[in-house]
């Protein structure tokens, strides 16, 4: 594939991303960050962002296969994960957050857990796109053209 | 170390501002960390609060402002505020992405100077530095206040004397420029230690103000000198420099109060010419202001005025005879007091339109508030000009509703009472001092060289209806305590009020915030630039912290902080509220 198509395959893919609501304005302020000093900002971030919720999600799931779950514990790395998925406007993960912290209002295990299911999904989605995301940039670059700056137009 | 903040005038600022990043989510130090060094700031992230607070202990100068998240595992983000303000005396920004207005009232009373919301925009990392900015404008103040002061009093006792005050913005501003430079330079190196010692202020309580006045009268006002006064005065912690200070500025109440005996008729001329001062000439310019600005008195003009009062030479001459029917309208309070020695407190037309002007102030107008105010501030002026009687005005307000029964006028011999108008004109000369304001008050000087204008009035009015109406209460009474002051001087038993004044003044910081701005705008002044208030975003850090901070130099701040926003029509409602004192 050339150059321009590849640049345009991005282009609509990221595109695509925003308007599904899987990303928000704010993955758009991580690449307007990212410049000469610092060219893999964007990954360097997202990476670090998937280490962290990894690990939450563990600990979520890990809190509410108690036999007393614990509720504000449970909501504590809740809001936790919500925060992060914030910093990379990761969006519906966030938005699955939310509806994750009402859960856990209620006290509700059944709940929380179907909670956590979709909050899972939502990141494991967020994650598989991102991906495709920045191999598409890499072959961009590979092939010796640069990474257009995405726009917001919506 | 450099940190260009040490000449606000340096080019590079905010540029290099070292800031400290707490959070614990390691997604955001990074973007935070980099969206900060894309401002130009010196960014270091901390993971744990504990890290933060040794980083900050080690290097007490080492950081300009401090930004964290609420939510972290070792320590509440609200804990790491209170001890970041009490133990640096930092200015915080907290960070959440909840944003319920619980919580960022939490933050705010715990201290924090701001509030952001994560997702965390480049706009809002940008501005960042006004916080650190205006603390060091207060701090400068403050100290300026305390270090200045007895300087620039002793300085401009002959000029100050000669001139009717319309000068003082003139020939002032330079040599009050040059000082405050100096000042700042010397006062920036040693922010750290004044931030922690602030020297003691003063306060003139209405008893210690009569000891004084009594002194004064004792040993015979021509041959009075601060040296004779302390002993006769007998307060063992009064220190000579207090009594001198002190001395310079009821020195010029008086000469304000001769001077101005034909104001009394120019009272009348406060919207409602009927008032039967004698003068209708209007320098007072209660007159017409009391109509028209009323916004801007209400934002904390009024307060700035407040404290001009104290300079003002008008007061006097109109308190004495005609206010009495003013003040007695409005305020049951004052007009006892002020009629004291006026037997008709409550007639005349005269007091009526007066009294209508006042009336929207608010009854509870203490005008002794006001008086003690005035004079107990007097010693710590910060303006290195004139501006000290606003900081006394300041109190003034506060300590409205203590006073008012306590004074009876004696309008007659209401000499001792500063001439409120007269002091706002001043301020608007004296602003031109050590306050960055400077500007502001330098062109109102150039306005007002004639006299109070007329919009005086107007802004009088106009606090009333803002919840400055506090302040204005306070002035109106600092106005009737003025006219109710026996000759002996100011009742200054307003220092209690302070919190109360305090309290409002915060509350009014938003109202303020934009006069202030605005009048510094008005007046055009660069020093506008200088002064950061050009985002004068008191409503997102109404900074009840910084107003927490400092309660003693409170009014301090306030009357610094309008200064600029003074303008003529301040004065004019400034004069009218002394009168209605």
């Amino acid at each position: 594939m050339e150059l321009g198509q590849m640049q345009g395959r991005l282009a609509e893919y990221t595109r695509s991303l925003y308007m599904e609501g899987i990303l928000d304005a704010q993955f758009l302020q991580l690449q307007q960050l990212q410049d000469e000093s610092n060219p893999d900002f964007v990954v360097e971030v997202v990476s670090l962002f998937f280490e962290d919720s990894e690990k939450l999600l563990n600990d979520i799931a890990r809190a509410l296969d108690q036999q007393s779950v614990d509720f504000k514990r449970v909501d504590a790395h809740v809001h936790q994960l919500k925060g992060s998925s914030a910093s990379v406007g990761a969006q519906r993960v966030k938005d699955a957050c939310v509806a994750f912290r009402n859960c856990c209002e209620e006290q509700n295990v059944e709940g929380c857990l179907r909670c956590l299911q979709q909050v899972k999904q939502e990141h494991y989605l967020v994650k598989n796109k991102l991906e495709t995301l920045f191999r598409l940039e890499q072959q961009i670059v590979a092939a010796g053209g640069s990474v257009p700056m995405a726009e917001m137009t919506f | 170390m450099e940190n260009g903040f040490s000449s606000p005038r340096n080019d590079s600022f905010p540029a290099g501002l070292r800031v400290l990043v707490v959070d614990d989510d390691p997604t955001w130090l990074k973007i935070l960390e980099k969206m900060l060094k894309k401002c130009s700031y010196e960014v270091t992230t901390c993971g744990l609060a504990r890290d933060a607070l040794n980083l900050l202990r080690e290097r007490k100068d080492g950081y300009d402002i401090v930004i964290s998240d609420v939510n972290m595992p070792d320590m509440d983000g609200f804990k790491l505020l209170e001890h970041v303000g009490l133990e640096m005396d930092l200015p915080v920004i907290m960070m959440s992405v909840d944003g319920e207005t619980g919580r960022v009232m939490k933050g705010v009373q715990h201290g924090a100077c701001d509030y952001l919301l994560k997702p965390i925009r480049m706009k809002e990392l940008r501005n960042i530095w006004q916080h650190v900015f205006r603390k060091k404008i207060l701090e400068i103040r403050d100290i300026e206040g305390h270090e200045s002061f007895e300087g620039i009093q002793i300085s401009r006792n002959g000029s100050d004397l000669s001139d009717d005050g319309h000068m003082f913005c003139g020939e002032d501003m330079t040599s009050v420029k040059k000082r405050k430079d100096f000042d700042n330079k010397h006062d920036e190196k040693d922010f750290g230690d004044h931030s922690s010692a602030k020297k003691h202020r003063v306060v003139w309580s209405v008893d210690l103000h009569q000891k004084f006045v009594k002194a004064v009268n004792q040993i015979g006002f021509d041959k009075v000198g601060p040296k004779k006064i302390l002993d006769l005065m007998n307060v063992p912690w009064l220190t000579r420099e207090n009594v001198a200070s002190h001395l310079q500025k009821y020195r010029l109440y008086l000469s304000r109060l001769q001077k101005e005996s034909d104001l009394k008729a120019s009272f009348g001329g406060i919207k409602h010419s009927d008032m039967h001062l004698k003068d209708p000439a209007g320098s007072f310019g209660l007159q017409s202001s009391i109509n028209t600005n009323q916004n801007d008195v209400a934002n904390g003009r009024y307060q700035f005025s407040a404290h001009k009062l104290f300079g003002q030479d008008v007061d006097v001459k109109i308190l004495e005879g005609d206010l009495k029917g003013i003040f007695s309208e409005h305020m049951p309070d004052t007009k006892k007091t002020l009629n004291a020695d006026n037997p008709d407190p409550q007639e005349t037309s005269s007091q009526m339109s007066f009294d209508h002007s006042f009336a929207s102030l608010g009854s509870e107008v203490n005008y002794e508030a006001f008086d003690c105010r005035i004079w107990s501030e007097a010693p710590k002026i910060e303006l290195k000009r004139e501006h000290k009687p606003l900081l006394q005005l300041e109190d003034g307000f506060s300590q409205l509703p203590p006073c008012a029964p306590e004074h009876h006028v004696k309008i007659d011999k209401l000499h001792p009472v500063p001439s409120v108008t007269s002091g706002l004109s001043l301020t608007a000369r004296d602003v031109s001092g050590p306050i960055k304001n400077e500007p502001l008050y330098a062109e109102y000087q150039s306005n007002r060289v004639s006299h109070v204008s007329p919009k005086k009035c107007e802004s009088f009015p106009v606090q009333s209806k803002s919840h400055m109406v506090v302040n204005h209460q306070s002035y109106e009474s600092v106005s009737t305590a003025i006219s109710s002051m026996k000759p002996q001087g100011f009742n200054l038993s307003c220092i209690t009020d302070f919190d109360y004044s305090q309290r409002n003044l915060k509350a009014s910081d938003s109202t303020l915030a934009p006069f202030n701005e605005t009048a510094c705008l008005l007046q055009g002044d660069f020093h506008n630039k200088y002064f950061g208030l050009p985002n004068i975003e008191f409503t997102g850090c109404n900074d009840p912290s910084f107003l927490a901070e400092i309660p003693v130099h409170w009014h301090d701040t306030l009357t610094s902080d309008y200064e600029c926003p003074l303008d003529p029509t301040e004065y004019s409602i400034f004069d009218q509220g002394l009168f209605i004192a």
